[in-house]
């Protein structure tokens, strides 16, 4: 298991050697999305202005401050508090996400399924696990909020975020097709008959 | 004693702001339980980080997690407690929408056809505001839970029939804790609902869910249920974060009613590692406020 360390945007050749069990840590670039932000991009033709070609996105929605534009805060968004959300709610869009806008990397928590699997082996793309409920410690790693596209749906605009040292981050979906999470849910399927068995429930 | 409802809504802007920054010690002192026992070592790094978090959010004072969740107010009302009901919710609604919006908090409450947020943690029927009694004189309880989505999201419901017996609910639990898997971020409280009617069955789930950690349910059979599913789910090695390992969940709580002779019901609601309560007691010579 190995640790890397990316400035963004990344390569395809970075994102193949990556494999599940490494870490990464992310530096300079990061956009945030959510639900919203994919049902309008990919379900209501709605285009963004910026360029995800090559980056990384975390499944987000944060709790941000408007204030006057400055360069601590160029978008007038000062972060109060980011972190990030259950992944699999937005598990359709992963295709899309790498396909039209180029996206190497999402991050997020829970995990994505056999499509997103698929998507990262084909075109060369990886799923970092990121903790859930670690938002104040996250927040920490985020220095500027750079600009808010598709604003009229914040908190679920499509942001860009200035980071340092934003990780270390679990490679938990490969572009091998591997997924830590079918791991631990094939133990779970294993463990089952025996759970139930502890509690008098024959199977 | 009349209700001053001023300090209301006060107190409802300022328990919604405290419940997203400040962990309950049971649920800090659960975390350090599970740390002791954890044997993976993903699951102890994962443990470790959400420990962090606990104090970079005090240190930073700074709120627990990005989700502010859906607000709920849990009111009970003493003995003696004179207030008028609707203006009660009415300053417990405005104290909420003014922790969003003078703090500021991300509003996560959307209207559910037209997905427009009104930006002030506010909407039809929400904050969810319940109202019960007891029969402590002279006193007024708010507890406020900011429920985090990732894990209400986690929530069924099963009319298992007569015929299916503790069995099938046993086996509804654990396998809706497989199905929901890192996506409720465990470790979690299971919350375990049994009997009632649909309605009253998702509720006890939601009050189990949210229940202190070390409380056991007040029904005994009830209470070994408990004991049993907690072993078991923890048995099966989903892990913090879904990412495998022994902490699936800091505990199952059940909460028990009866039901009709035809009906075997089962809820399950989940509550996420932040396990985020405050509460404000109301008595004649103050308020008191804690968890």
């Amino acid at each position: 298991m190995a640790d890397y360390n990316f400035s963004m945007p990344c390569t395809e050749d970075d994102i193949r050697k990556l494999r599940i069990g490494d870490h990464v840590t992310l530096q300079d670039t990061l956009f945030g999305i959510r639900d919203a932000t994919q049902i309008h991009m990919f379900d209501k033709g709605r285009e963004t202005r910026l360029d995800l070609n090559g980056h990384a996105v975390i499944h987000t929605a944060p709790n941000v401050k408007k204030v006057p534009v400055s360069n601590s805060c160029p978008a007038g968004y000062q972060s109060i508090c980011i972190g990030t959300t259950t992944s699999a709610r937005m598990e359709r869009f992963t295709r899309p996400l790498m396909e039209r806008n180029g996206v190497r990397i999402i991050i997020g928590k829970g995990g994505l399924g056999s499509d997103s699997a698929a998507a990262f082996k084909e075109l060369g793309g990886v799923y970092l696990a990121i903790i859930g409920g670690t938002a104040a410690l996250e927040t920490t790693w985020i220095d500027r909020i750079l600009d808010a596209d598709l604003d009229d749906l914040n908190p679920e605009s499509l942001w860009q975020f200035e980071i340092h040292d934003f990780g270390p981050l679990l490679v938990a979906m490969d572009a091998n097709g591997d997924s830590l999470y079918d791991a631990v849910r094939d133990t779970a399927e294993e463990r089952r008959a025996a759970a139930l068995a502890s509690m008098g429930v024959d199977t | 004693m009349k209700i001053d409802l001023e300090a209301i809504e006060e107190t409802a802007k300022l328990l919604y702001i405290r419940a997203l920054k400040v962990l309950p010690d049971d649920i800090k002192d659960g975390f350090q339980r599970l740390d002791a026992s954890e044997t993976d070592a993903t699951g102890k790094s994962i443990l470790a980080t959400m420990i962090k978090n606990i104090d970079v959010a005090e240190d930073t004072d700074n709120l627990l997690c990005q989700d502010t969740g859906i607000p709920i107010y849990n009111v009970t009302i003493g003995r003696g407690v004179e207030t008028d009901g609707i203006d009660l919710k009415d300053a417990i609604r405005k104290g909420c929408a003014r922790a969003t919006t003078e703090y500021p908090l991300r509003s996560s409450v959307v209207h559910p056809v037209t997905r427009v947020n009104e930006h002030t943690s506010c909407g039809h029927r929400v904050p969810v505001i319940n109202i019960d009694f007891s029969d402590q004189a002279e006193e007024l309880v708010i507890e406020m839970i900011p429920k985090g989505s990732g894990s209400e999201n986690g929530s069924f419901l099963k009319m298992c029939i007569p015929a299916e017996g503790l069995g099938g609910i046993k086996t509804f639990v654990i396998d809706k804790v497989m199905e929901a898997g890192g996506k409720v971020c465990p470790p979690t409280i299971v919350g375990v609902g049994v009997g009632g009617t649909a309605d009253l069955c998702s509720k006890l789930a939601k009050i189990a869910a949210t229940r202190p950690l070390g409380s056991v349910c007040g029904d005994p059979e009830g209470a070994k249920l408990e004991q049993e599913l907690g072993r078991a789910v923890n048995s099966l090695g989903i892990g913090p974060q879904g990412l495998g390992g022994d902490s699936t969940s800091f505990a199952v709580h059940v909460e028990i009613a009866a039901t009709h002779i035809t009906m075997n019901p089962v809820a399950v609601n989940i509550q996420c590692h932040s396990a985020r309560r405050a509460r404000a007691t109301f008595k004649p010579d103050g308020v008191e406020i804690g968890f």
